[in-house]
């Protein structure tokens, strides 16, 4: 059974090509990791994958009505603007939206799960406006995680969190793709990307370059072409390491 | 909630009911309305149901319609500075008035002002919907709401100029600054569908409006359709401003002040915002249309500038407030 799958896709924003024929499935119990250079279209993907940008190709997603859409899919986007003092608290039922239950009890108690899984109970009452930007990262976090989808779609979560809650934050997105769901998760940090994911997907030059086990796809040869480094994958007792030691020239 | 709730409508209430009662005529509040509910063929009933009833009908009409316009434009510009006035209905409801005044249309038949007013609002809206188009953003919006404005001032600030007449031309200037005084039971009957319409357009988007909160990207992935969510807040906003700007003229800064103030008293969400500022605006606009008969009964005191007038320093003040919160 498959949560996504995207046939094709292609976007061409303003007149520039972005990506192109982008083909891709995504079941459940991967934590998938979307890796790329700024500028490689990470975020492009996960919005046409959501219908949320004009592109040519096959979304499941973006196939879906609006309000079923909601239900299978819950979107973290990157832009952390709360615009209101809400309580955090509300930030968060915002996610029992698509099932409209923000009232009721099943819908009170996946909020409360949300908030007790990101470490927010401290923050209930708080205005989301009065928070530092990691910890509203949370409470995004959360929200997201409060709508309950069987898949989930984060575009960079772990911006400007500290090296502590980097590492909560994947371990939570571990746990969550054990229990069943299906998460991709668009980041920066290689280090991170191959100690918990269970597949990355590496973009660069407009498409798909990678797509595999961190182990096999992480190669020197990789690292180079695509992230312009000079780095290897070692393997440590806790997991593979990277090591950068240099910028390709 | 509750407590903020019944206190809105007992104050709504409470101001209808004086608002009822004070009048150049001298006659006492027990009395007025006992000749209102009553009802006899005398001149207190008269006065009763024919001036005073429309007028403070008319009061928590344009009072409630523009707080809850506001709330929804704030709500959804996600801009504590917006105001109902933005998208250019206002500027171009005052343009057709202004040239139903100058024509003689006014003079001529009551519906005149009215009409014409409707009619400047409805093309203000359609060539605001013309520029933002289908697929603009929320800034699009704003700029060709502006842009509307600008032109629809420009042209009444024409026809001001060209007046050959200085009696229509003072009549403009008085209209534009908006009243409630001697307007009529056909003045309520020609808003009431309007603002009540838009009403109900506006209070729908109450769940839209809260999950916008977290911008435009997150609302559409928890499934609101914000191309319908702008254009149901654009029709529902230009149905209330064209309909009691045709009745009232332009009353500023209710839809302005009146979301602001009531914010902190809903947990700051949107969609609570939307029937507390409805209520709000109801009691404010009751309370100055109340003050404008009560502070200088002679002079005719026009309900808009009694509005920027208290609704400035009031602004001020929360900008001084809030500036020194941030500090």
């Amino acid at each position: 059974m498959s949560l996504l799958t995207l046939d094709g896709i292609g976007v061409t924003l303003r007149g520039r090509r972005v990506l192109s024929d982008v083909s891709l499935t995504v079941g459940p119990q991967e934590l998938v990791g979307l890796l790329g250079a700024n500028g490689s279209g990470k975020t492009t993907l996960l919005r046409a994958a959501l219908g949320l940008v004009p592109h040519e190709g096959l979304s499941s997603l973006a196939a879906l009505p609006p309000s079923a859409r909601a239900r299978a899919a819950a979107w973290m986007p990157q832009g952390r603007a709360v615009a209101w003092p809400v309580a955090v608290e509300e930030v968060v039922a915002l996610g029992r939206m698509p099932h409209g239950d923000g009232r009721t009890e099943t819908g009170r108690a996946a909020v409360d799960h949300a908030l007790t899984r990101l470490g927010l109970d401290p923050f209930r009452r708080r205005a989301a406006t009065r928070l530092s930007g990691g910890e509203t990262a949370r409470v995004l976090l959360a929200r997201a995680l409060a709508q309950d989808a069987p898949l989930l779609l984060a575009d960079e979560p772990m911006a400007g969190l500290d090296p502590a809650h980097q590492i909560a934050v994947m371990r939570l997105l571990r746990d969550l793709a054990r229990e069943g769901r299906g998460i991709v998760v668009s980041m920066h940090d290689l280090a991170l990307a191959a100690r918990y994911c269970t597949r990355l997907i590496v973009l660069s030059g407009g498409g798909v370059t990678a797509d595999g086990p961190p182990e096999e796809i992480l190669t020197p040869d990789l690292l180079r072409d695509a992230f312009g480094l000079e780095a290897q994958i070692v393997d440590t007792p806790h997991g593979p390491l990277l090591d950068a030691h240099g910028v390709a020239p | 909630m509750r407590a903020l709730a019944l206190g809105l409508c007992g104050l709504v209430a409470a101001l209808f009911a004086v608002s009822l009662t004070v009048g150049p005529a001298e006659i006492g509040p027990g009395e007025s309305l006992r000749a209102l509910v009553m009802g006899d063929a005398g001149p207190l009933t008269l006065v009763m149901r024919e001036i005073r009833l429309p007028r403070a009908l008319l009061a928590a009409l344009v009072g409630g319609g523009l707080g809850l316009a506001g709330a929804a434009m704030q709500g959804y510009l996600r801009n504590p500075l917006a105001d109902p006035g933005l998208i250019g209905v206002s500027a171009s409801a005052a343009l057709g008035a202004v040239l139903a005044i100058q024509t003689g249309v006014a003079a001529a038949v009551w519906i005149g002002l009215p009409a014409m007013a409707l009619i400047g609002a409805a093309l203000g809206v359609g060539l605001v919907l013309m520029l933002a188009g289908q697929h603009g953003g929320s800034l699009t919006l704003i700029l060709a709401g502006i842009a509307v404005s600008a032109l629809a001032g420009a042209l009444t600030a024409l026809v001001l100029n060209l007046s050959p007449n200085p009696f229509a031309a003072s009549e403009i200037v008085f209209w534009t600054m908006g009243s409630l005084a001697d307007r009529s039971m056909s003045h309520l009957w020609l808003a009431l569908p309007l603002v009540v319409a838009g009403a109900a357009v506006l209070l729908r988007l109450g769940p839209a409006l809260d999950a916008l909160t977290l911008g435009e990207d997150a609302a559409a992935s928890l499934g609101v359709r914000v191309e319908r969510l702008r254009l149901s807040l654009v029709a529902g906003t230009a149905l209330i401003v064209g309909g009691t700007t045709a009745v009232a003229g332009a009353i500023g800064f209710v839809g302005l002040v009146i979301p602001h103030i009531l914010r902190p008293l809903v947990g700051a969400r949107p969609a609570r915002l939307l029937w507390a500022s409805a209520l709000g605006g109801a009691a404010l606009i009751l309370a100055a249309d109340i003050a404008v008969r009560v502070v200088v009964p002679e002079r005719d005191l026009k309900l808009g500038v009694l509005t920027a007038l208290v609704g400035a320093p009031v602004f001020l003040h929360l900008i001084w407030r809030s500036r020194r919160l941030e500090a």
